[in-house]
């Protein structure tokens, strides 16, 4: 099975709020210093499923990212996970939140790879969480889609995907090629080993450009003007109830929660 | 069709065949656009049954068109999407708005691609604005830490999907009721994406979406069974019961039951946070609360910044007082 894997950079989505900044002037987040960005947590995922998928149906996984050099320290976690191949599609003036334009080159970056059964991507991304590449490249691609993906098994040339929904879970079956894309209740990601860490040292990382892919990208880019982006202020007052112990104080809430029906 | 300005809302309906609340939301924030706007409201109503009630899910707007039937199961995006794609054809609306649902997530990217519309997903507020003649859209991102503003390119057909609780249904019951179209079935072949089956949980009580009081579990809880004095301090305040993502990574209750960004949005009377640390992408979803309670061994836990009472105590100490003392109150 030949399987792509979508992976991207994003800043640490466990960073607390007291150290998320934002340049009002740019409109962009401003990392801490000494914080490097980490593997979308979903997309590790789908690194997941795609390994799990190869471990049984065999094939090779190539790993795609999108932006700028710092996607290379993600392809590489890529790698040292098992995948077997690595490409970064060279995009610094890219708007990260620019769903189309994404999820254009990415769909382009899959037509070059050319004979693929299976796109696997993380259900959304930590930053912008906008969850619309995988159902975007399906569309460009013309292939079919499933969207937060469980549980993935493939048989006969078909996947069958359990998905989760508001209400439970839904299983399809699904004609390949295909675009899916992995939730949180997918599993864990499995943490590199040793070797393979050392092993992806080694292993090249394509280099393609906007140019290498068509120029399609600029005609869907821009439909979406950013005017202000500024750090949320959910913060409330919050009375700490105080007593002797842990008995009293809990009495005393009782008596607050109780007198709110009122 | 003239230059008559159309808003076009994507509507589902739930198990009892109504309109969906956060539909009956949309179609509120809808009319008021439409005031602005000068403009007509139209509706695509997705998983109607036979035995709908029409005259009530036609209220209000101008036309509704039904997507229903063999070939149209509101499980298949792709038959969705082509139906909603026809009537973006016929009424070539200038807004498309739909709920930030599994159907929205899924049908709102793939119509945007396909017409080269605009799309903002999880609104939590859109205006228009007439001087320049564009959509302000408001979303939360990073999780929830930030709060972004995009506005919609002039002439181009914008899509919307709307976060729950972040529209006011229209109050009443007037207006005209519209004229009823039903859309062709869609293709009788079999799709590339073939449903084998759905399984429903059973949601036991009361609905976290339209709960008054919600009781909500964190990973501070440890297990399952911190679950369990939840459910009996439910029991007592009538209160839904809800998790945080851990609890449910961890498989000690069901993936429903979920609060947050990737779960459900809520907005109760009292929310009740127990073992909660307070990521932000649970936050996100609980912040229209009116009263926010939280309990936690660790003082430094961000979800006291956003919590009204706190508590700083050891649930499995805290949790039966609150539970003896509150039904004494009940008497």
């Amino acid at each position: 099975m030949e399987i792509i894997v979508c992976v991207k950079p994003v800043l640490d989505p466990d960073l607390p709020q007291a150290k998320f900044n934002i340049d009002p002037k740019k409109n962009i987040v401003m990392p801490p210093e000494g914080v490097p960005p980490v593997m979308n947590p979903y997309d590790a995922l789908a690194v997941e499923a795609a390994l799990r998928l190869k471990e049984k149906h065999g094939g090779k996984i190539t790993a795609i990212t999108l932006g700028d050099a710092s996607g290379e320290d993600i392809l590489r976690k890529a790698l040292a996970m098992g995948a077997d191949e690595a490409v970064r599609i060279n995009a610094d003036a890219l708007d990260q939140s620019d769903g189309f334009a994404k999820a254009c080159l990415l769909s382009q970056a899959a037509r070059k790879i050319g004979a693929y059964d299976l796109i696997l991507c993380g259900r959304q991304a930590a930053d912008w969480d906008l969850g619309v590449t995988g159902s975007m490249m399906a569309e460009y691609l013309g292939v079919p889609a499933l969207t937060r993906a469980k549980k993935i098994d493939a048989a006969d040339g078909k996947l069958n995907v359990e998905r989760i929904s508001a209400s439970g879970t839904e299983t399809y079956e699904v004609d390949l090629p295909a675009v899916v894309s992995v939730s949180s209740e997918f599993g864990q990601a499995r943490i590199p080993s040793g070797w393979g860490i050392i092993s992806a040292a080694k292993k090249p990382i394509s280099q393609w450009v906007k140019d290498d892919l068509g120029g399609d990208v600029d005609k869907v880019s821009g439909r979406n003007v950013l005017l202000a982006l500024s750090a949320s202020s959910n913060e409330r007052t919050c009375e700490i109830v105080k007593c002797e112990n842990t008995a009293e104080a809990a009495a005393r809430l009782a008596e607050i929660i109780a007198d709110m029906g009122k | 069709m003239g230059t008559e300005k159309r808003i076009l809302v994507i509507g589902e309906i739930d198990q009892k065949n109504e309109l969906t609340t956060l539909t009956r939301e949309i179609l509120g924030g809808a009319a008021k656009l439409a005031e602005l706007l000068s403009s007509g409201v139209e509706m695509l109503l997705v998983g109607a049954g036979n035995d709908a009630q029409w005259d009530s899910l036609c209220r209000g707007v101008d036309k509704v068109y039904v997507a229903a039937g063999p070939g149209i199961s509101p499980f298949d995006c792709e038959a969705i999407t082509a139906a909603a794609s026809d009537v973006c054809g016929k009424a070539q609306p200038i807004l498309c708005l739909m709920g930030q649902t599994d159907l929205g997530r899924d049908v709102a990217p793939r119509l945007a691609a396909r017409l080269n519309a605009g799309l903002c997903m999880d609104c939590t507020d859109v205006k228009y604005e007439p001087q320049q003649d564009r959509f302000i859209q408001t979303r939360p991102a990073y999780g929830g830490k930030a709060t972004a503003v995009y506005a919609s390119v002039p002439g181009r057909m914008q899509i919307a999907t709307v976060r729950a609780k972040s529209m006011t249904p229209a109050s009443g019951q007037e207006g005209r009721t519209g004229e009823k179209i039903m859309l062709s079935g869609g293709s009788q072949q079999p799709g590339k994406v073939r449903l084998l089956h759905c399984e429903k949980v059973q949601e036991s009580g009361i609905r976290l979406e339209e709960a008054k009081i919600i009781v909500a579990g964190g990973g501070g809880l440890g297990g399952a069974k911190g679950f369990e004095m939840l459910g009996e301090l439910a029991l007592v305040l009538n209160a839904a019961v809800g998790a945080t993502r851990v609890p449910v990574d961890e498989k000690w209750v069901p993936h429903h039951m979920e609060i947050g960004q990737t779960g459900k949005i809520v907005s109760p009377d009292l929310y009740i946070a127990i073992g909660i640390s307070g990521a932000t992408q649970h936050i996100t979803g609980i912040l229209s609360s009116g009263k926010i309670v939280a309990i936690n061994k660790d003082p430094d836990a961000n979800i006291f910044r956003v919590a009204d009472y706190g508590l700083v105590a050891d649930y499995k100490e805290a949790v039966p007082v609150l539970i003896s003392k509150l039904k004494e109150r009940a008497g």
